[in-house]
């Protein structure tokens, strides 16, 4: 089934019409694009792959090998927002985050969405994701999400809707930063003729953010560090890249400990408190005590020194729950219950196999829908429909009957396109975009942007870096 | 009746080991089967004892000490009244929905031949008589037998077993009425067999939900619905939840540990022999900085 | 700064150092044996103390059969059961820097990490003496462009302090380990023979901590066993001397004291070392017996690094 996609640079493309105007926001990209020799882009392009080799080389240079770690693919060619597009889903966004926000305090407190039917109670307390450690635990300044990475795909001229809300420990943002430094040095010609809104300033609000979440107890200028699982973990290089951004310390597991109810970083001063963990480790390994008790990855004592109130958890324990699929199908009621207001960001359309009428639907349309596991992440464990031998349709179709519960689906969504450097030449490719949004005591802070992650083969809609995708650098014109 | 606890969790360290954090699920609660007249912990070594609750209800205690330790033994002991219920549990600490209990947790999966298990064990649409189908089913299925299995043994491998302690069974029949949608949890305690005062572990069996009745506890490795002489300490998912003790240390090289349990009609012996006095171990190891 | 990263430092620095110290060894050994066995060459003799002084013969026994030049030159050379040979130095080296990437420089790192990587070519190779001087050669080299990159590269506060306490700490620990197997030629009594064997074996010991030509230089006169044996443990001039390393030891201990605004146990027993080494004379050595004092070096020497790791690593 050939998906007629939203072009994003050259709009609506009727078939069998001449080309549609190029759209404003791309004008000057276009004009770049076609008065640019194609030599001229075959150097630029193979001294990106170079330049982000070398600003990326401590990543690469980890492995005893240099081909084991692998740079994800980086395309040159810019997706632009215009600042109209850009306002519209800044405002999705804090109404969405905050929404999240109220929810995780909502479920692990009151429980009045539960109450109130906008959420089955079940669907909350089965889910392995709603921590008990957390229940009746006001957590610092009330926030639990402090980084939200929300999935957002476009369908049309003003068609954006929520793909997923990653609640966790979304990661992906060293790559926004990189790519617009590897833009800036290579491409500075393109800059003077747009202008870009910075995205520079993500790690001072990263920064910001945390501080302004210490604990009461802590001294005036809390100590925060980030917690890595260690360098044998896939996303190592963005803790350490972070880690050197905020000037805060790298810490594993075995350089805290707690005593008291408080947690420590061993120094060579000596112990030395630490008020605010940005943690990259998920909350079953944080702590073996309360946790999985064969994780060597985590801090004994840590989570009880966590509800005594003397060190803040960014994210919280038990955002996990806001990240589930099933979950995201109440969103817009989750959204209306707690701000009071229409969702600004929508939903895509999904149907939830634990619901039978729904089962049968999607069973009956396998071949047509995206279906997901609720838990499922980076790509795996779903089933593109159209995109889907009929093998693997029949194989899925048993795995479903089997256990609904564990699934959603949605329809397949003609993911907007962006221009792509391809081996052809310069073709489109669909596109998604993950913004960064920072919940902090008071304020929420967005940098305008994010990261636009690029399916390359032609027609596949799975932009997973895990499953073949690449980055682009995304733009938002300011004016 | 009145049932005596004396139950001794003994650590030894190969090398000194510090910074001992324990969390311990060792204190009991009164609900109408049971009042607690007197209970005790006592670490061997210095430290800070503190008592919280976790979110199933249970009581927690937190010891923690700086050591170094060569030795640990954590005494518990203390005093019951219990008065038979015929497993109907009331006045039990309830802080959580029942749906929750539906929850798979790590030890308590079901696999096929849990799940074929369970629903041949199953036949009926009474409640109350799919659970003591159930119940009759595990205790004949898996031979109540220390032995092959451990603390980390999930319901699946005891089930392939045939075998297992009174952790496993629970596990089995967890799985399997969690399988049927019956909200279902782990139980720790103790319990009083007039044969066997010495044993050399706490007891573990299950509570489920029964329509109009509340939570219900079976105990699958005696076939039986508890009793007067089940002392129940802590709930949870599984054994994890309700693990009497769950510790971490710094240094120690392999620790070995000891559990001595000793449970007692207090009534029938009034002068109950007390477990072996405990001497004050853990010598103080020398260090700089 | 984190105990751990001060630990990474600190290891990766002892096992640069360790690498070249291993391959003067193995050199002088080399060069020992190529002389005629009535030089005092030959087989056997300058391999096992090459052994004594750089490996541990616990670790050699169950892998080879004999000592003698090809044994000891794969143990201490590339053998990965011998946590001190090269090979395992360089290794753990690179993982101590791997772990601390981000806390030295673009050099250091290069330094480490492509030495790793060329040892490879080296491997599983049958060389030739000539090429395995080259060998030896280039191991130097390594430890000088990694000690060079530091010095020249990193910032002058407690992660550059650190990687000199390892330095120090591990060239007194080697220097004591040659004096320690030594010892014997280095008495009186054996002057007395004053026999070529003698004069090679004092060369020896000068060409494995790089002090010939500074032993002329200090000294003007020939070659006396007390003055090599001032020479290795009193001369504060000469670089891996004991007072010299224990001079390096003080003056950085000092300054992460300083810089932390407190004292401690390390800098109790640098300080205290030092002192004795400052009071004693090579004659009050000899006469309370040079063995012993070596050995009681080596003891002190180890406890000042067990109280370093207590302080600041652990």
């Amino acid at each position: 089934m050939p998906l007629s996609a939203f072009d994003e640079m050259n709009g609506v493309q009727e078939s069998g019409q001449s080309p549609a105007a190029v759209r404003e926001a791309y004008a000057a990209l276009k004009t770049w694009l076609d008065t640019t020799p194609p030599e001229q882009f075959d150097t630029r392009r193979s001294q990106a792959e170079l330049f982000f080799r070398r600003i990326g080389i401590t990543f690469a240079v980890y492995g005893d090998n240099e081909s084991t770690e692998r740079l994800i693919p980086f395309d040159i060619i810019p997706r632009v927002l215009t600042k109209p597009e850009w306002g519209f889903l800044e405002r999705g966004l804090k109404q969405r985050v905050t929404a999240l926000n109220l929810f995780l305090a909502d479920i692990y407190g009151p429980q009045e969405c539960i109450k109130a039917g906008i959420i089955p109670g079940d669907l909350v307390y089965r889910n392995p994701h709603y921590r008990l450690e957390m229940r009746d635990f006001e957590v610092p300044h009330g926030k639990y999400v402090h980084i939200a990475g929300i999935d957002i795909v476009r369908t049309g001229e003003d068609q954006f809707f929520v793909l997923e809300d990653n609640a966790r420990t979304p990661s992906g943002v060293s790559y926004m930063l990189e790519n617009r430094e590897v833009m800036l040095r290579l491409f500075p010609e393109l800059f003077s003729k747009h202008r870009v809104s910075p995205v520079e300033a993500y790690p001072d609000a990263l920064l910001a953010t945390l501080r302004s979440l210490a604990p009461m107890s802590a001294a005036r200028d809390p100590t925060v560090v980030l917690l890595t699982p260690g360098r044998f973990n896939s996303a190592f290089y963005e803790h350490s890249f972070l880690a050197d951004k905020l000037g805060v310390e790298l810490v594993e597991a075995s350089d805290l400990f707690t005593k008291d109810d408080v947690v420590y970083m061993r120094t060579t001063e000596g112990p030395r408190r630490v008020d605010v963990i940005y943690r990259r480790i998920d909350d079953d390994f944080l702590d073996p005590l309360v946790f999985r008790p064969d994780s060597v990855l985590g801090v004994p004592g840590l989570m009880s020194a966590y509800q005594s109130g003397s060190v803040t958890l960014a994210n919280a324990v038990g955002t996990g729950i806001a990240d589930d699929k099933a979950v995201y199908s109440y969103m817009p009621e989750i959204v209306r219950f707690f701000t009071g207001e229409e969702p600004v960001l929508h939903n895509v359309p999904t149907w939830r196999c634990r619901e039978k009428d729904a089962l049968n639907y999607v069973l009956a349309n396998l071949g047509d829908l995206v279906v997901k596991e609720v838990n499922g992440s980076g790509g795996y464990g779903m089933l593109v429909g159209p995109h889907a031998t009929k093998r693997e349709i029949e194989e899925f179709g048993r795995k479903l009957r089997h256990a609904p519960d564990g699934f959603i689906a949605q329809p397949t969504l003609a993911l907007s396109t962006c221009p792509t450097f391809v081996a052809s030449g310069v073709a489109p490719r669909h596109v998604d975009l993950r913004p960064f949004v920072l919940s902090g005591a008071e304020e929420i802070r967005i940098v305008p942007g994010g990261l636009t992650r690029v399916a390359l083969k032609e027609g596949s809609l799975v932009v997973n870096s895990s499953q073949g995708g690449g980055t682009k650098d995304t733009w938002v014109l300011d004016g | 009746m009145r049932i005596r606890v004396v139950h001794e969790t003994v650590y030894q360290y190969d090398s000194p080991a510090r910074g001992l954090i324990q969390m311990l699920r060792l204190t009991p609660r009164d609900h109408e089967g049971q009042h607690v007249r007197a209970w005790r912990i006592e670490p061997t070594v210095d430290g800070r004892l503190s008592r919280r609750e976790d979110g199933f209800g249970n009581i927690v205690h937190v010891f923690s000490a700086d050591g170094p330790e060569e030795a640990l033994t954590i005494r518990v002991t203390g005093e019951i009244e219990t008065a038979e219920t015929h497993g109907v549990m009331r006045g039990t600490a309830e802080w959580l929905p029942d749906p929750f209990y539906l929850r798979e947790s790590r030890f308590a999966v079901a696999d096929e031949a849990i799940r074929t298990f369970a629903d041949e064990a199953a036949g009926s649409a009474d409640r109350l008589d799919q659970l003591h189908r159930l119940l009759a089913g595990v205790h004949q299925a898996v031979d109540y037998a220390p032995g092959p299995t451990g603390a980390s043994t999930t319901a699946a491998e005891a089930f392939s077993l045939r075998k297992g302690v009174g952790q496993d069974l629970a596990h089995v029949f967890i799985a399997a009425a969690r399988h049927l949608e019956i909200p279902v949890r782990y139980v720790s305690g103790y319990f009083w067999r007039p044969d066997m005062p010495e044993q050399e572990a706490g007891h573990a069996w299950v509570e489920a939900r029964v329509p109009d009745l509340g939570w219900v506890g079976f105990d699958p490795a005696h076939g039986i619905a508890v009793t007067e002489a089940h002392l129940r300490v802590a709930v949870g998912l599984d054994y994890l939840d309700a693990a009497p003790v769950r510790g971490s240390r710094t240094g120690g090289g392999t620790e070995t540990m000891t559990v001595r349990v000793r449970v007692d009609d207090a009534r029938a012996q009034a002068q109950a022999q007390q477990a072996q006095g405990q001497q004050r171990q853990g010598q103080q190891i020398q260090t700089q900085g | 700064m984190l105990s751990r990263t001060a630990d990474n430092l600190y290891w990766l620095s002892r096992y640069a150092e360790r690498a070249d110290f291993v391959a003067r060894i193995l050199d002088a050994a080399l060069r020992l044996s190529a002389l005629p066995a009535s030089y005092g060459g030959g087989e056997t003799n300058e391999w096992e103390s090459a052994l004594a002084s750089a490996g541990n013969i616990d670790l050699f026994r169950p892998h080879y059969d004999s000592v003698n030049e090809h044994t000891v030159r794969d143990f201490l050379a590339f053998s990965p059961n011998n946590p001190s040979s090269i090979r395992s130095c360089l290794q753990t080296a690179r993982e101590n820097a791997r772990s601390v990437r981000t806390a030295l420089t673009g050099e250091m790192w290069e330094a480490i990490n492509e030495a790793f990587l060329h040892l490879r070519s080296f491997e599983g190779r049958d060389m030739t003496r000539e090429e395995f001087a080259r060998f030896l050669d280039w191991v130097k080299g390594v430890s000088l462009a990694f000690d060079g990159s530091a010095y020249r590269t990193m910032l002058r506060n407690d992660a550059y302090w650190f990687t000199r306490l390892g330095i120090a700490i591990e060239r007194a620990d080697n220097t004591a380990r040659i004096l320690d197997v030594k010892y014997h030629v280095l008495l009186p009594e054996t002057e007395r023979v004053g026999g070529s064997l003698d004069y090679f074996q004092w060369t020896t010991i000068l060409r494995e901590v790089s002090a010939l030509t500074a032993y002329h230089w200090v000294y003007r006169e020939s070659i006396k066993p007390w003055l090599v044996a001032d020479l290795l443990i009193l001369n504060r001039e000469m670089p891996r001397s004991l007072a010299n390393c224990y001079e390096m030891l003080v003056r950085h201990l000092d300054l992460i004291a300083d810089a932390y605004g407190r004292r401690g146990p390390s800098q109790r027993l640098a300080r205290g070392m030092l002192a004795r080494l400052d009071a004693l004379s090579v004659e009050e050595i000899f006469a309370d017996g040079l063995h012993e004092f070596i050995q009681e070096f080596i003891a002190e020497n180890n406890r000042l690094g067990a109280a370093i790791i207590e302080q600041y690593l652990g």
